[in-house]
């Protein structure tokens, strides 16, 4: 890392807002992430939580993790509980009963809470127009009941729900493109982030509750749990995802996109792959198979993002 | 008092929302419940009404925006029918669990297969046990009053419940009926502004919806349960001081001619009336029989309950819902439970009438009156096509 990256990690808060002692496992990269938007969120917040890993390791009664105001209801409906938050405060300011500071309101959920059952409520609240933050925390299955398939799986990953066998490849669908169907609502800022770069993660967050109306960010959770890899690669795997090409770091604001971590040249996909349980069964022609589709997709990021 | 307003109830209940200030409407569209939001989306977009008006993409989502506005405070309101209840089932259970204060209206109708858009309670019933207090009443007036009702109540620090109130679809929600309203300022003394006293804010950081371990969940229901139970006391109060305001009078058991009753008719809703007119009827002709209807569903008013059926020989409840495969109707389940310990205890004779929108009037409650015999199976469902008994 250049001076300058050394002096820009400084500028990072260094209050936590994600108290420790929550049980996740060793090496979660969803709580890595969680804390790390919420340094940048800072205290002026209210944050609803889906069901799921992360509300499972910070609130059981009657301890909590969460040093902001944090509501927890079902697991479809985060976006739908963010959305009448943010109703609830603009009524109450407009009538006087509140005081009229500007109060972040976020949303989180994981994947299966966002692409498959939160996907009804998270299309309305988009489409509403709430001004809300909504973050995917996706670790790319149900991790939290024991590792089945969400439609955020990628292909040829074996969970509990799609398992490798002598017949079957294991997840035999390409992973749901959420971030396309947040661009296709039209709101103002769609992003993605890693915390394996926490300061590109730090400038989104930034801007995503800066502008006025709804944004989504969709941030990749390395889980060594339910990916099969030790817990002290997270940063290096979150890192390689991103250099392989397999989860570009971009923002579309107001439509344009960029990507805002270059890759000059992609890393080849097996390092991504080969360190994964999950993987580990893939022949190599279907390795060189999902490397050509992700070079492919790569290609027309760095169109869009050259056109614009 | 002012003077009688002739209105659709359905209007009627908007304008006592309007009353009400309330702060957020969230809902779904779903027949028969429509003409209460459209009413109040039309307040709103003429600034008679200072509130935000969202229209959800589903039921489910209807109630989680409640659930959020009202977290932070807002008096938040929805109201649904139906299928629309059976998709915000879950988050019935969750509001109360959660114990946020809001109200909703029910607008009863059955639940699919076959679809039907009319009324009976099959809907209310699937969600018995989810911990809201819940009324039924009996005409328009009386949803008009109850609105009020339901936020006293809900916002009493020492309830702080969420309130059902069910109305019977179209019989009810869609006629016209003349009202008395009250003024704002009578309003506004019976029901002040929310002063909510936890919500999520900055400024003071609380956790909701924290899980519960095995050590936690039994006592987080026995709390729900006897705060509930509690809130019977709350209720009496809470009606007393409507009838100072409007001078009408409730009770959570409505009595009609129960005098030397030897029969009683039990029932909930909008059929109270038909059935009020079928006892004066015979009455005059010389039958000892009386009415009750429960207005309160949740609590269930058991202490009540057991003290004005003392005297009776015999009970036929009307049901407007099937438990099936079970013992007949919900509501006659209850009510055998809530008697099994009397030591004399009256017959309870069980009709399942008016499903799906089929009328009951005054000449079947005199039939069912007059051929009551032993029912083996504990019930019987009156009024079947082909069936002698409904010529």
């Amino acid at each position: 890392m250049s001076s300058a990256g050394v002096y820009i990690v400084k500028t990072v808060p260094s209050k936590e807002y994600l108290a420790p002692g929550h049980r996740a496992c060793p090496g979660c990269g969803e709580a890595l992430a969680v804390r790390l938007v919420q340094k940048i969120l800072g205290r002026n917040v209210i944050i609803a939580s889906a069901t799921g890993c992360m509300e499972i390791i910070s609130s059981p009664f009657p301890l909590s993790s969460w040093e902001v105001p944090w509501i927890h209801v079902a697991f479809e409906n985060a976006a739908a509980v963010a959305g009448g938050i943010e109703k609830g405060l603009q009524v109450l300011k407009h009538k006087g009963k509140l005081k009229a500071k500007k109060i972040n309101v976020i949303a989180m959920a994981g994947d299966g809470g966002t692409v498959d059952i939160g996907l009804q409520s998270l299309s309305g609240a988009l489409e509403r127009g709430h001004n809300i933050l909504f973050v995917c925390y996706d670790n790319e299955a149900y991790m939290n009941t024991g590792v089945q398939r969400s439609s955020s799986t990628p292909f040829g990953a074996s969970t509990t729900t799609s398992p490798a066998g002598m017949l079957k490849v294991g997840q035999r669908t390409n992973k749901k493109n959420m971030v396309e169907i947040a661009i296709a609502h039209g709101i103002p800022y769609v992003a993605t982030a890693s915390p394996s770069y926490p300061l590109d993660l730090a400038d989104k967050v930034k801007k995503a509750v800066a502008i006025d109306g709804p944004a989504y960010l969709h941030i990749l959770s390395v889980c060594p749990s339910g990916w099969g890899i030790p817990g002290d690669i997270t940063i290096k795997m979150g890192r390689l995802a991103v250099q392989s090409g397999v989860f570009p770091l971009y923002e579309v604001e107001n439509g344009k996109y960029k990507i805002t971590v270059p890759i000059e040249e992609l890393a080849p996909i097996e390092l991504y792959l080969k360190p994964q349980k999950r993987f580990r069964h893939l022949q190599e022609e279907t390795i060189g198979h999902i490397g050509k589709d992700v070079r492919q997709k790569w290609q027309e990021l760095k169109k869009r993002s050259e056109r614009d | 008092m002012e003077k009688r307003t002739g209105m659709e109830v359905s209007f009627a209940a908007a304008e006592a929302l309007k009353l009400c200030n309330i702060d957020i409407i969230a809902a779904y569209p779903i027949t028969p419940q429509t003409h209460i939001v459209e009413r109040l989306a039309e307040y709103v977009a003429n600034g008679e009404l200072d509130a935000e008006f969202i229209p959800a993409e589903s039921e489910h989502s209807a109630l989680s925006l409640c659930i959020g506005s009202q977290a932070v405070g807002a008096r938040s309101f929805t109201c649904t029918s139906s299928q629309g209840l059976a998709l915000m089932s879950e988050l019935l259970y969750i509001t109360s669990g959660m114990r946020l204060p809001l109200v909703m209206i029910l607008v009863n109708r059955s639940l699919s297969a076959p679809l039907s858009i009319w009324n009976d309670h099959s809907d209310v019933m699937s969600v018995r046990d989810c911990g809201w207090i819940q009324f039924f009443v009996h005409n328009g007036q009386e949803l008009f009053d109850h609105i009020f009702i339901a936020y006293k109540l809900a916002e009493n620090p020492d309830v702080l419940m969420p309130v059902i109130i069910n109305v019977d679809g179209f019989n009810l929600s869609h006629v016209f009926e003349p009202l008395e309203m009250i003024s704002h300022d009578e309003a506004e003394r019976y029901l002040p502004s929310y002063i909510p006293r936890t919500v999520l804010h900055p400024d003071n950081p609380v956790t909701m919806g924290a899980f519960a371990m095995p050590s936690f969940f039994t006592e987080a229901k026995k709390m729900h349960d006897e705060t509930l139970k509690a809130s019977y006391g709350h209720i009496l109060a809470a009606l007393e001081s409507w009838s100072k305001i409007s001078g009408r009078v409730y009770h959570p058991i409505e009595k009609i001619s129960t005098e030397e009753a030897e029969t009683l008719f039990i029932l909930m809703g909008s059929i109270a009336e038909t059935a009020a007119e079928a006892v004066k009827v015979m009455r005059k002709q010389g039958r000892k029989v009386g009415l009750l209807s429960l207005r309160l569903w949740r609590p269930f008013p058991f202490k009540e309950f057991r003290r004005i059926i003392s005297g009776a020989q015999k009970l036929i409840i009307i049901d407007r819902a099937i438990s099936l495969g079970g013992p007949g109707g919900p509501f006659a389940s209850e009510i055998r439970s809530a008697i099994y310990n009397m030591e004399n205890r009256p017959q309870v004779y069980n009709y399942i009438s008016g499903l799906g929108g089929r009328d009951t009037t005054i000449k079947d409650y005199i039939l069912m009156h007059d051929t009551s015999t032993v029912q083996e199976s504990g019930y019987e469902i009156y009024g079947l096509k082909g069936d002698e008994t409904n010529v």
